[in-house]
């Protein structure tokens, strides 16, 4: 299976697949802005500043799903010694770490009109931070430690500490009174919110999932042809 | 209907600040990351380019590295 995993034979999807993956964002996040600033509903609550949230929730969501998915290709490649694991997971890290600060950014400009502040030292908000710090960290151990091994397991570790952070950010809304709302989106129940604001909602989220995916080729090309070059000093 | 639109209620410079941090940020990233690329193909190619013909032929047996090549010289 790992062979499948070759990154000779990977370059050769991974080189050609932005511009067709760069031509689909640009559509979809078309149709996304449209539903979210002109045709969806205003809130009765919050009125218009209910469309902070299709920017606000898929960052939040992203930066989570990226954030697990580096600690999932971290681990993999510890157990199986394989270093492409490792690549994969340090070329996601820059699109997560982006979204999270988004997701930051984006919060504290919807906390103004809905709360009345910038910042409170909310649980989840507090929670994201750290994930950000985590982030941050990861990103800083790749280019501080020079000795593959160590930045293995150097990242490993950050990842590994980093993923408990996970289910208390999307948990804090339910264990504490937080100025977050509970989630209004369930994959096994019923959500609670209504189809004409989910449907930008998930528009959105489509969008920058195929964002994270085009930096993410865009990273990993860098990436090979970087070893390529070091292979080339060694001819 | 475009004042309505920058407007929306009061809620406007939330709204699109909000955006707007979100499509510069996307800006940045992609910029970033595309001149990372392309200066990392052009070390690429300029290396190749200094290989003598016996070393460049060994390289170029390698799929992926004519692979490279043929994407800088699309690009």
């Amino acid at each position: 299976m790992f062979k499948l995993l070759n990154p000779n034979k990977i370059f050769q999807v991974t080189s050609k697949a932005p511009k067709y993956i760069l031509f689909l964002f640009v559509v979809v996040l078309s149709v996304g802005l449209t539903e979210a600033l002109i045709l969806s509903p205003e809130d009765y609550k919050q009125s218009d500043a209910v469309r902070i949230m299709y920017v606000h929730v898929p960052a939040a969501w992203i930066s989570l799903g990226i954030f697990s998915s580096i600690t999932f290709l971290s681990i993999s490649g510890f157990i199986f010694k394989n270093k492409n694991f490792f690549l994969i997971a340090k070329s996601l890290a820059p699109s997560g770490f982006v979204f999270n600060i988004i997701a930051l950014v984006t919060g504290a400009i919807w906390g103004k009109p809905t709360w009345g502040t910038w910042w409170a030292w909310d649980a989840r908000i507090t929670s994201m931070l750290i994930l950000a710090l985590f982030y941050a960290m990861y990103l800083i151990s790749w280019r501080i430690y020079e000795s593959e091994e160590k930045v293995f397991k150097i990242t490993t570790f950050i990842t590994i500490l980093g993923i408990v952070n996970v289910p208390i950010i999307k948990y804090s809304v339910d264990w504490w009174n937080t100025l977050h709302q509970p989630a209004s989106i369930n994959i096994l129940s019923k959500s609670s919110i209504h189809p004409s604001m989910l449907f930008p909602l998930l528009i959105m989220t489509a969008a920058f999932a195929l964002f994270s995916l085009l930096i993410f080729l865009m990273k990993y090309n860098t990436e090979l042809i970087k070893i390529k070059n070091k292979g080339l000093d060694r001819l | 209907m475009i004042n309505e639109l920058l407007f929306m209620n009061g809620y406007g410079v939330y709204v699109l600040s909000a955006f707007s941090f979100t499509l510069l940020s996307f800006s940045a990233l992609y910029l970033i990351t595309k001149v990372q690329f392309i200066k990392e193909q052009n070390k690429f190619v300029a290396k190749f380019g200094s290989l003598n013909s016996e070393k460049a032929k060994s390289a170029k047996s390698q799929r992926i590295n004519k692979e490279i090549l043929a994407n800088a010289t699309n690009n």
